[in-house]
């Protein structure tokens, strides 16, 4: 009887413990499922709760109620993982022995890495709206303003959900228009990238998007402190942006167990992972899902969806002795919220940016333009997420190659663009 | 793209100034591409050059500044006073390598 651990019960953990439960015989491999809580928090909702579009109650349900039969849910926290004694050990003294490791612990925020950030100001007037805690506490600050410079900042990549900070800056927009106090806000957007977003296509239409709403840019920012008590965030190279509320999307790394096991991760706690076969860099029998690999694409939970159907595939056959399928296309798949019940949908992998059209074919969404119908999208994900993806069964349509038909081949980017070839993955 | 010439040797930059072909670089040019970008280089910043070479052969990429400090032995903000533009871009154009993909 083999075993196969998996650590962490979040949405890569518990979609591919369900997804493996159907693949593997139960005489054959025993599946244990390892989280320090039994809290299964729904991430995507947090960006609604500051604008009281989503009550944070809702956005939990027990995790071991996401299993199928057959999964054993063994509650307890990783202290460290022996790699070469294949080992997991736990903070309460015990050992759990594994022949197949899946980590699954996601990100970490580390507010306390920045200077300042968790400093005087903290959850008065600087938040996240990345923990629930904060999300609640955002809510009240938010209902309480009256006006003045709110900033969103990201402190540095990578995080997760990165259109997340954008999504919060248009719904901000809509927020204080519904409030008719917009004309006393001055909403700014503050990253350490040279523009919007990530990927060249899409950058045009979010920077469009931003300049529409009245969101100011400002670019290639590294956050170096956050200074709460005078209200302005200090960039590494000596710029300033003041503000009277600032909502931070804190650094991100993989969790603390990481660090103490030798050769599991890298300098932020990321797992080195084989971007086509998920199988680790650090160890043959040891695979990763989710936001804590260090892969080239998103931290979004579409992606550990899409991963999901390539690792289970993968995993059943490592155990089996056969070569493994390197067939994960980097796939990711995001409705960005646009406010005014908007959304843009856009979908790319590792070597294709988003393109507008539709998705998944001619007769689907619209890509990368904003439309009611992407909205209604982005609400029907959270049942789809329950009852779809945690169980790990594959959304019709929507499989984890990405899908090209509907697709406008890629524009010629206006003068000025950097060409994609700079900033396209090799 | 754009040729130039570092200490007498003809090179390939990309519109923004980073090799395309890192094995095209060498020591004795650094410090002119250096002082295109207005630094005068020290032993601190041979350090970090030096570092961030290593990175991308073994990476294939280059690191971000985030990386740099916490695993080239300077810290963030002495990076950011050695290379006031941005460390991680700077450092890998005097470095020669292409420039840093950066996360998604």
């Amino acid at each position: 009887m083999q075993r196969i651990v998996i650590l962490g019960g979040g949405t890569g953990g518990t979609l591919i413990a369900n997804r493996l439960r159907r693949l593997v015989d139960q005489s054959s491999a025993e599946i244990v499922v390892v989280d320090a809580d039994d809290e299964h928090l729904y991430q995507p909702g947090l960006l609604f709760v500051p604008f009281g579009l989503a009550d944070p109650a809702r956005l939990t349900r027990a995790r071991h109620r996401q299993f199928r039969p057959g999964i054993t849910f063994r509650r307890a926290a990783v202290d460290r993982v022996g790699l070469e004694s294949s080992e997991v050990c736990l903070t309460d003294g015990t050992s759990l022995r594994y022949d197949i490791l899946v980590v699954a612990t996601g990100a970490r925020l580390l507010p306390e890495e920045t200077e300042g950030l968790t400093g005087p100001g903290w959850m008065d007037k600087v938040f996240t709206f990345y923990s629930r805690d904060g999300a609640v506490a955002l809510k009240s600050a938010l209902s309480r303003f009256a006006g003045g410079r709110l900033v969103v900042g990201v402190v540095d990549m990578p995080v997760k959900c990165p259109v997340a900070p954008l999504e919060f800056s248009f719904l901000a927009d809509w927020y204080f228009r519904r409030r008719k106090i917009r004309d006393r806000v001055e909403l700014t957007l503050v990253t350490p990238l040279d523009g919007a977003f990530t990927k060249p296509a899409c950058n045009r239409e979010l920077s469009g998007l931003l300049n529409d709403k009245g969101v100011s840019l400002v670019t290639e920012f590294n956050t170096g402190e956050v200074d709460g008590r005078a209200g302005r965030l200090i960039s590494y190279d000596g710029r300033e942006v003041g503000f009277d509320l600032a909502v931070m999307i804190p650094l991100h790394g993989g969790q603390a167990y990481v660090d103490h096991s030798p050769g599991l991760g890298d300098e932020l706690g990321f797992v080195p992972t084989d971007r086509r076969t998920l199988q680790s860099k650090a160890w043959p029998n040891v695979f990763v899902i989710g936001d804590a690999a260090d892969l080239p694409a998103s931290k979004a939970g579409s992606v550990a969806h899409f991963e999901g159907e390539i690792l289970a595939r993968n995993i059943s056959r490592y155990l089996a002795g056969e070569p493994l399928d390197a067939a994960f296309d980097g796939h990711t798949n995001c409705f960005i919220e646009s406010g005014f019940h908007k959304a843009l949908l856009i979908d790319f992998n590792y070597d294709t940016e988003p393109l507008t059209g539709r998705f998944p074919g001619r007769l689907g969404l619209p890509l990368l333009r904003e439309s009611r119908l992407n909205h209604l999208g982005k609400l029907a994900f959270n049942w789809l997420y329950w009852h779809v993806l945690l169980p790990g069964r594959d959304i019709p349509a929507v499989r984890s190659p990405m899908p090209t038909a509907g697709k406008r081949a890629l524009p010629i980017p206006p003068p000025g663009d950097p060409p994609a070839q700079t900033r396209k993955a090799p | 793209m754009p040729a130039t010439t570092y200490a007498g040797t003809d090179v390939i930059l990309d519109d923004e100034g980073f090799f395309t072909d890192p094995a095209q670089w060498r020591e004795d040019m650094a410090p002119q591409i250096a002082s295109r970008e207005g630094i005068e280089l020290t032993g601190r910043h041979w350090q970090v050059i030096t570092f961030m070479r290593h990175e991308y052969e073994t990476k294939g990429t280059g690191p971000t500044v985030r990386v740099l400090g916490k695993t080239s032995g300077v810290s963030v903000k002495e990076l950011y006073q050695l290379f006031p533009k941005g460390p991680a871009k700077t450092a890998a154009k005097i470095a020669g390598i292409p420039k840093p993909r950066g996360c998604i």
